[in-house]
């Protein structure tokens, strides 16, 4: 038996034991008023897990550089030749190893949480003891389901099968840890959510608590969301970057049901309302993680991630089970703790636009579910499974999506209680103007909406993000001015101010224009042209304003993979302004194929080849050529969100000091946030 | 009457290009409706497997049902026939699979039924009796929380 297995095999277990003992004694210590040293040793255990679960990784991570193929894991996801970035990708590249990722992360998160204690340290303790639960399921997936350091029964092979090829990219070193820290982040605020709920907590404060752990949590699956679209568009080579596989949606549920709390949340902070709805709505998201997990690795849905699948599907069944059955179990017994503070005071206010927002978000993951799972609801009334793809999930969420972008427009502009039509209109005229104009602009240049449904819909993306972008700039450009006409600052060092003084509403509002950039490259979609051609030398395909020429085409091997690749010149207007490489690799150890995608990117197309193979009759490549327009505006978007919610996660700074003694009224800026 | 013959040739090109440009059109709208049967995954037009020969015998399918005049419905009942129910990539809206077209639809409408319905409710309703241990009036902590909410959420 290999030493790192035997180790592995050991640490493994000693976290199962600590977790499993800071879960009991904590337990106890909560129940057993006086037995606060018990409960500190339940502390010291959890944090102790964390060194425990990240030697085992660390020692797995070993394994894979030294190249130790007695054990199962390393042989099937890695082998000699890999590049050294991958090897550390190794980790989270298969079931065990991702199981292992999910619990050193968690971990991470719960040794932050167990050293920030004295905070409140009921509360904490409360919200230790549950996420010492979830960290005994997973380690005990880990040490009898899925075991990561499992040994190679018979002849241990001279190499191992490699790392699949769709995984051999860079993104993909990262993609897996953003997601999987945006997946198990939301065990946090569920922890703190439910630990309130069983304690009959007082207050917002658990709210206040995990405001910038879910703000981070939601931050991270955004990226990692994004990271894996783009990926897929340069990896997969289809021209796309989302095909509503069920693990992409896996993602998207609980980004959802998370974005509708970070909203929702706000109603509860300021006024003591929905907290039913957001106690649900935080099980929620933590549930959706969890079968997002499920629905990666049961391998029950049909997906093109078919990177690691097995029947540990039962192990999350019980656990999503059992923990639904405590949720519900808490909230019967302590519903009478949840009743709201204040009633609702009219239906044109912050308040129902939240309401609204959190309706249209439930519904679009609703959506998302149940086109996810129809297949498995088909199969079960009819015998027969049908698809459930783009086409299905595209025309059901755009409508929703629409509306969505709506109240993202008109909901910052409303203030809480009551908004009078008046100001409604006031606030609401120029961007409205501004959407309009941009509508009749795209018809001027040849967008028409009554010849195609997805011409129709751009038309409306694009007005809408409009309308959402005038909004956003309307608000900085009101509280600016108000800066300024106190402090006699430029109107721009008035906006800086602005942002400072207010950095949670102000992030929010650029979160918003990123959300703008991205739907506007959704928008692009409608717009994509392609074509495919056999090309030989100095053979020609025009494809939109460009012009490609095939100068020639090459084969190379080196000891990880053997490649072909075409050399493609690219004009436009009679001018070379490009060559690109577009080429597809055969790696040795899988023998399997990947493309890579050769792409010229600006705001306004992209200008994507792939090899699609070579003819075997003439030995000359075929090339595909995507147009796609704006789909750069995607990635930036991501970009202006993360910068937004960076801010929102700073501090705000003291508020300006104002030179006359003239009082600032909030309203006079905007609604509120 | 060179000026008619010049009409009725760039009518025939236009005719020619136009109509081109529909099947071309038709195929793609046709082809994105269907999956590649080989394993994966993926939209007909946007299988790219190296030598996948399903994608493209059944793009030639696609193609000849066209030209012989096929409407979408035969088309894809063709391919259905063929190939199974999951050659289709949405349900067909007939039978049982019209549920997973109405189903988010009938949501979004009883959601925002229920929206309204809460907000009037909560409108007429008076003001809340609170749980036990909650004090009706804000707490010194309450208090501090809201304030701390109203000053980062606003100017």
């Amino acid at each position: 038996m290999s030493p790192i297995s035997s180790v592995g095999s050991f640490v493994l277990l000693l976290a199962l034991a600590l977790s499993g003992y800071s879960f009991l004694a904590g337990l106890v210590a909560l129940l057993r008023p006086g037995s606060e040293g018990l409960g500190e040793t339940s502390r010291r255990a959890g944090i102790a897990v964390f060194g425990a679960v990240a030697l085992a990784a660390a020692l797995l991570v070993t394994a894979a550089f030294q190249d130790d193929f007695s054990i199962a894991y390393i042989l099937h996801h890695s082998n000699r030749e890999l590049p050294i970035a991958y090897k550390f990708a190794v980790l989270w590249s298969g079931q065990e190893g991702s199981l292992l990722f999910w619990s050193l992360l968690l971990s991470a998160y719960g040794l932050v949480l167990r050293l920030r204690y004295r905070t409140d340290p009921k509360l904490f303790a409360h919200a230790s003891v549950i996420i010492a639960s979830v960290q005994v399921f997973f380690l005990l997936l880990l040490n009898f389901a899925a075991h990561p350091f499992a040994i190679v029964e018979g002849a241990i092979p001279p190499d191992g099968n490699g790392l699949n090829p769709l995984l051999q990219y860079p993104e993909m070193v990262i993609h897996p840890p953003m997601l999987y820290l945006g997946y198990v982040g939301f065990t946090i605020p569920f922890a703190f959510a439910l630990a309130a709920l069983v304690m009959r907590y007082p207050g917002e404060k658990w709210i206040q608590i995990t405001r910038r752990w879910t703000m981070v949590t939601w931050g991270f699956l955004t990226v990692g969301i994004f990271l894996g679209a783009h990926w897929a568009y340069n990896v997969l080579g289809w021209g796309g970057y989302w095909g509503w596989d069920p693990v992409e949606n896996a993602s998207l549920m609980p980004w959802l049901t998370g974005t509708a709390f970070l909203h929702s949340v706000m109603m509860q902070e300021k006024r003591g309302m929905l907290k039913v709805w957001n106690m649900w709505l935080i099980f929620a998201t933590f549930l959706l993680s969890i079968f997002g997990t499920f629905l990666t690795r049961s391998g029950v849905v049909s997906s093109v991630h078919a990177f690691a699948q097995s029947s540990i599907g039962t192990w999350f069944v019980v656990f999503m089970a059992l923990t639904f059955a405590v949720c519900v179990f808490f909230f019967v017994m302590n519903r009478s703790h949840l009743k709201s503070e204040h009633k609702l005071e009219s239906l044109v206010s912050r308040e129902s636009s939240f309401l609204f927002n959190n309706l249209l978000l439930i519904v679009a993951c609703f959506t998302v579910l149940w086109g996810t799972l129809f297949p498995i609801l088909s199969e079960w009334v009819q015998g027969t499974k049908v698809t459930v793809g783009a086409p299905f999930f595209n025309r059901v969420n755009i409508p929703v999506a629409l509306l969505l972008l709506l109240l993202t427009a008109v909901g910052p502009l409303l203030a809480w209680r009551n908004t009078s039509l008046d100001s409604l209109k006031r606030n609401f005229l120029w961007p409205a103007i501004g959407a309009v104009t941009v509508a009749v602009l795209m018809i001027a240049f040849g967008v028409r909406p009554w010849k195609d449904a997805s011409y129709f819909y751009s038309l409306m993306t694009i007005s809408l993000a409009s309308l959402v972008a005038f909004t956003v700039a309307s608000e900085f450009v009101r509280g600016g001015r108000v800066i300024s006409s106190h402090t006699g600052q430029s109107l721009f060092a008035g906006i800086v101010q602005l942002g400072r003084r207010n950095t949670r509403r102000y992030g929010g509002y650029i979160v918003h224009f990123g959300v703008v950039l991205i739907v506007i490259g959704f928008a692009g979609g409608a717009f994509n042209q392609d074509q495919e051609k056999e090309m030989g030398f100095g053979d020609k395909m025009k494809l939109g304003p460009y012009t490609l020429i095939c100068r020639s085409y090459t084969q190379d091997d080196n000891p990880n993979y053997g490649s072909e690749s075409a050399i493609m010149d690219v004009e436009k207007d009679g001018r070379l302004i490009d060559t690109l490489y577009p080429e597809r690799r055969v790696y040795h150890a899988s023998n399997q194929p990947a493309t890579m995608v050769a792409n010229r990117s600006s705001f306004k197309e992209d200008l994507y080849l792939v090899y699609e193979g070579q003819n075997p009759d003439t030995g000359r490549p075929i090339i595909k050529a995507h147009l796609n327009p704006l789909v750069m505006w995607i990635w930036a978007g991501v970009w202006v969100m993360l910068i937004g919610t960076v801010l929102a996660l700073i501090p705000n700074a003291l508020p300006v000091r104002v030179a006359a003694a003239v009082r600032v009224e909030p309203v006079v800026v905007g609604a509120g946030d | 009457m060179r000026r008619p013959i010049l009409s009725t040739l760039l009518l025939s090109l236009a005719i020619i290009f136009f109509v081109g440009a529909g099947d071309d059109a038709h195929f793609k709208e046709l082809g994105h409706r269907m999956m590649c049967v080989c394993g994966c995954n993926q939209i007909l037009l946007e299988c790219n497997h190296v030598g996948c020969r399903d994608s493209d015998r059944m793009r030639g399918e696609l193609m000849t049902a066209l030209e012989r005049g096929d409407n979408d419905d035969l088309t894809l009942q063709g391919f259905v026939q063929k190939y199974g129910p999951t050659v289709v990539a949405a349900p067909i809206n007939k039978g049982f699979n019209r549920v997973a077209w109405i189903t988010p639809f009938v949501a979004l409408g009883l959601g925002i039924s229920f929206v309204v319905f809460v907000v009037r409710s909560w409108k007429n309703r008076p003001a809340p009796a609170l749980a036990d241990g909650i004090s009706p009036l804000p707490t010194p902590e309450s208090n501090s929380f809201r304030d701390q909410a109203r000053k980062e959420t606003e100017l």
